[in-house]
């Protein structure tokens, strides 16, 4: 994935504010950049109020920006684009949102839950081929053709998902944006979905922008990870990479909030609570930058040299040990 | 374990709603002796009835639900027994508190949160008006509000989740209950926050001394908190023991499925193990154990009768026939087994989860 490594899409110093009464506009995101390969399922990680999903949605024109831009193949498709501009991109990048039960209209059956797409840009010859896209779609989630006449309460929450799925990937989108997909789910789905993810991932080359606050989660789906916080990404790395080189302390925060499934190793762990206003604020003013290749974090020079330092031990503590 | 004092005591409850014309058995005989100080968890799917079969030791099921049979002995009384808000008046609430998932509906949105804890403790303790905010300011203090004093006289919307739910916690607690249900209290919050509040209910309890019973489906949650363990399915527990025995020794097929299950264990580039099928509808009477058909170690015998609880030691007993000596022997998945070493390989130094302390 990495190996052939074409840029799908590209987040270059993306800052979202918004305007909160009179007061100065609230940064919800602050010089994000980032790029998502194509293929790859790229995570971005923090928790509420983080700016994940603000990101998310700025990709895919709801929000606006109000610094940078975001290049999809190459092309810009932030700010003002042509009609047919805007309409491909609605077409080739697909939301899947968080809570099956309301981003399905509980009025309409399956049938037209997953063929909203179909109608709105006209994507089907006739009747015939529509139903032929549905009953595809259908299938390719795990759901039978059967299912098309029913209405959403009649599924549980992993159905409910996997027909979010199908509307978006009856679309053939090329980029899946999908927000915390598994979290409105029970343990024992949650594996389904994200099965069901990646199979679709495989079989039709999507590329993923994954969002979650769950570090075990995004680990087994992703590739890669950026790591976000009040707004600013603060650490980036391959997932193997990130797990085993945190350096970022709200990274380590994070990776010890995972609750581990033992008692022994469990009972003893105390939580590491990053606190932003206790950082050391001295010297220079931090940016995102690279650390190893493909391993970037947000430090100044004098953090440079602190996790240079402590990235370096651990490098020969791993070398002793093989 | 035999000689510690039991505090609530429930046996054999069965519990029955009334949907339109037909009636779902939500509770298909549960006992459960709950000891002093402990903290026991209940995991299980959605729908499993983890949250209905605690939901009798305080009287607060629908209107449209019933104890239909079995007893829930706590202090001398059955609390089935009990019927009108004024026979429940110091036991809930009081005795017997419940947190539940999302703090932004049990909080009332328009009134403060010092008069949301204030309420409670003069209705509890009759006290005056001044020492209620006197103990509620000590109480916000104590779950972790920075600056209580003013922040007393805030609205719920001004604080955030984790704060909430730490408000939630603060008047659960007011009045020095024996019993805290803790109903999913961290489901619908981020992993940081979540990884804080459980801190902080462990803290109170070794300080307070308060059982709590922890209800989730969140596996790793329970390693953290628990004592004992009860896995539900289908309106049942069907395993039971300490925390160790459920983890490092379990018996039954769905203990099995959902720890494998775990996003945790999973192996990148390797199929996530997960359970197939859904829930058993429980409208209709079920014959045999009610995880059969989705359980792919199911033996003839457990489509046509309930399994018994087995005993494995004295505190693990689960509801399978495969511990039957008759059973042909079956290992549990590859998954799971020595889940201790591999997970001590994966928090350790230059592991996935290793976190310098």
């Amino acid at each position: 994935m990495s190996n052939n490594k074409e840029v799908l899409l590209s987040v270059r110093g993306v800052d979202v504010s918004f305007d909160v009464g009179g007061k100065k506009p609230f940064r919800a995101v602050k010089n994000a950049n980032f790029d998502i390969y194509k293929g790859e399922t790229f995570a971005l990680v923090g928790e509420s109020g983080s700016g994940k999903t603000t990101i998310g949605r700025a990709i895919l024109r709801i929000n606006e920006l109000s610094k940078g831009e975001i290049l999809f193949k190459g092309k810009r498709i932030s700010g003002k684009i042509t009609k047919e501009e805007d309409r491909d991109v609605i077409r080739s990048i697909q939301m899947i949102f968080q809570d099956p039960a309301a981003s399905l209209n509980e009025r309409a059956n399956i049938e037209y839950c997953i063929s909203e797409g179909l109608y709105n840009f006209h994507l089907y010859k006739d009747e015939e081929d529509r139903i032929a896209k549905v009953d595809k779609a259908l299938e390719d989630v795990g759901l039978l053709p059967e299912h098309k006449s029913r209405y959403p309460h009649e599924f549980s929450g992993g159905q409910r998902q996997r027909v979010g799925i199908a509307r978006a990937m009856i679309m053939e989108p090329e980029l899946i944006v999908a927000d915390e997909p598994i979290s409105a789910l029970d343990v024992s789905i949650r594996a389904q979905v994200l099965n069901l993810m990646n199979k679709l991932k495989e079989e039709k080359g999507l590329t993923y922008l994954f969002i979650a606050h769950d570090l075990s989660v995004v680990r087994f789906i992703s590739d890669r990870i950026a790591v976000i916080h009040l707004g600013r990404i603060v650490e980036i790395a391959e997932t193997e990479e990130l797990f085993k080189h945190p350096l970022h302390p709200y990274t380590i925060s994070l990776l010890s909030a995972v609750p581990m499934p033992d008692p022994q190793i469990e009972k003893p762990k105390r939580h590491v609570v990053y606190d932003e206003s206790k950082r050391d604020h001295s010297g220079e003013k931090p940016i995102l930058q690279e650390i190893r290749p493909g391993h970037l974090v947000f430090a100044n020079d004098r953090e440079m040299k602190e996790y240079e330092a402590k990235l370096q031990e651990m490098e020969r503590l791993e070398a002793s040990n093989s | 374990m035999s000689e510690r004092k039991i505090i609530l005591s429930a046996k054999d409850i069965e519990v029955q709603f009334r949907v339109r014309d037909s009636y779902l058995n939500a509770i298909r005989g549960v006992s459960l002796d709950l000891y002093d100080g402990e903290t026991f968890a209940i995991v299980g799917e959605s729908g499993s009835g983890k949250s209905v079969f605690t939901k009798t030791f305080t009287g607060m099921l629908e209107s449209n639900g019933k104890v239909t049979n079995g007893s829930v002995m706590y202090d001398g009384k059955d609390l089935t027994k009990l019927v009108s808000d004024k026979d429940w008046e110091g036991i809930r609430g009081a005795k017997i508190a419940t947190i539940f998932q999302d703090p932004m509906t049990s909080l009332n949105p328009i009134r403060t949160i010092g008069s949301q804890i204030t309420e409670v403790i003069i209705k509890h303790q009759k006290v005056s008006a001044d020492e209620a905010k006197k103990q509620a300011i000590e109480i916000m203090d104590r779950v972790g509000i920075v600056n209580a004093a003013n922040r007393f006289d805030e609205y719920p919307f001004q604080y955030s989740g984790g704060m909430r739910q730490r408000i939630v916690i603060a008047i659960a607690l007011s009045c020095h209950p024996e019993i805290l249900i803790c109903d999913e209290p961290t489901t619908a919050l981020d992993v940081t926050i979540q990884a804080q509040i459980i801190d902080l209910i462990k803290d109170l309890q070794k300080e307070l001394k308060f059982t709590t019973v922890y209800i989730t489906h969140d596996l790793g949650v329970v390693a953290n908190v628990a004592d004992r363990v009860g896995v539900m399915y289908g309106g049942q527990i069907v395993e039971i023991g300490t925390v160790e025995e459920i983890f490092y020794e379990p018996a039954h097929p769905y203990t099995w499925a959902l720890l494998s299950s775990l996003p945790q264990l999973g192996v990148k580039g390797q199929e996530l193990s997960y359970i197939t099928g859904t829930p058993p509808s429980l409208y209709n009477v079920i014959k045999g154990d009610a995880f059969a058909p989705r359980n792919k170690y199911a033996l003839k015998i457990d489509f046509e009768e309930e399994p018994p609880f087995f005993k494995i030691t004295d505190t693990h007993y689960a509801k399978t026939w495969l511990l039957d000596p008759r059973a042909p022997k079956v290992e549990k998945p590859e998954a799971i087994r020595n889940l201790h070493e591999k997970i001590s390989k994966m928090t350790s130094k230059g592991g996935a989860y290793y976190v310098e302390q």
